[in-house]
């Protein structure tokens, strides 16, 4: 289980942009880093935010899995279900996502209701 | 996640309480935990919550070890940082430590350097450091750097600082000085395991010249206290003389 020190650059409330660009009748996913083997670029806990306008803020990795997860994170905000999804060396999606960094990285993607 | 509860989240971080919020990873399920009390749509029985209080008091956020479903998600209140000087060094500190996530306070009873012109964007505590201190109260989510460079300031608040379980206590000066102030302290019968956890000369050896720089060797220490990790060790270029003996 990685650890995570709570601590997110200056002024950066991801939560709160989240719940106003809820509140401004958007409809929001978040998703959040759960768990992480090996070499990750972004510790358990950090959450990247995606509106219906593809406004995006935060990360869940250095920027490779973004693409992938957000195309889920449409698809959730469109009426799925929420959705664990799982990004590592042994998988081919993973790679053809790029995370090349030797690790394995698991996200939860949910819309904010 | 429900609406409600983001709110309810939000509210709990705003009042600086340790919160977590607990989701059932196989369909989205979600409680939220403040302080003993629990809400959402997903029940968690005695022996979980209290996993998840014990996941609260160590700052850890993860899947659960008796329930690898459940993915609990710390919101503690933001590690602080107090600043014993409202000095030069402190004006590029506060706003460094505050980017990198820090609740930055800083203590100084003289007015003509702590006032709002000199720190605009931070909480400026009045008062002698041993008091300040004591009533800040730090906790081991804290860190105190003494920087006034002035014993009659700096020792008192060293005196409190390292009574309490804070994560980091740095203090200001050359090796002559810490040397001095090491025998002022023992004097004044702080023993010897305390005085070890004072990191002085403050920093990382990085060779800090400026302000900002000392404050990126503060910081870099700090982040180092924080997460454990070992001492940096200087790579050490191979001998020319010595390559060519062999």
């Amino acid at each position: 289980m990685a650890e995570q020190a709570s601590l997110t650059p200056r002024g950066e409330d991801l939560l709160a942009e989240a719940l106003r660009w809820r509140n401004e009748g958007h409809t929001v996913a978040l998703a959040t880093v759960v768990s992480t083997w090996g070499s990750s670029p972004r510790p358990v806990g950090s959450q990247l935010i995606v509106d219906d306008k593809l406004r995006l803020q935060g990360s869940v990795s250095g920027g490779c899995i973004e693409g992938a997860v957000v195309h889920e994170a449409q698809q959730i905000m469109a009426g799925a279900p929420p959705k664990l999804l799982e990004f590592g060396v042994s998988d081919e999606q993973a790679w053809e996502v790029g995370l090349a960094c030797g690790g394995t990285i698991r996200v939860f993607v949910e819309a904010v209701e | 996640m429900k609406r409600a509860l983001l709110e309810a989240l939000q509210t709990a971080r705003a009042e600086k309480r340790p919160t977590a919020l607990v989701t059932d990873l196989t369909g989205g399920r979600q409680a939220l935990m403040i302080a003993g009390t629990h809400q959402g749509d997903l029940a968690l029985s005695d022996d979980l919550r209290a996993a998840v209080e014990e996941a609260i008091r160590a700052d850890r956020s993860g899947p659960l070890a008796a329930d690898e479903n459940l993915f609990v998600h710390v919101h503690n209140p933001p590690l602080r940082l107090i600043v014993v000087g409202a000095v030069h060094i402190s004006q590029a500190l506060v706003p460094m430590a505050q980017l990198a996530g820090y609740e930055v306070l800083v203590v100084d009873p003289r007015k003509a350097w702590a006032n709002a012109e000199r720190f605009p964007d931070v909480a400026l505590v009045d008062g002698w450091p041993d008091e300040a201190l004591r009533n800040l109260d730090p906790d081991h989510r804290s860190a105190v750097v003494v920087l006034t460079h002035d014993p009659k300031l700096d020792d008192p608040a060293l005196g409190v600082a390292l009574a309490s379980p804070a994560f980091y206590i740095g203090a200001l000066g050359s090796k002559k000085t810490h040397g001095k102030r090491l025998e002022r302290l023992r004097e004044a019968e702080v023993d010897d395991s305390a005085l070890a956890r004072i990191h002085g000369p403050i920093g990382l050896a990085i060779g800090a010249k400026s302000p900002a720089e000392i404050s990126i060797a503060i910081l870099a220490q700090m982040t180092q206290a924080l997460h454990g990790a070992p001492p940096l060790v200087r790579a050490v270029p191979p001998d020319p003389g010595a390559v060519a003996a062999q």
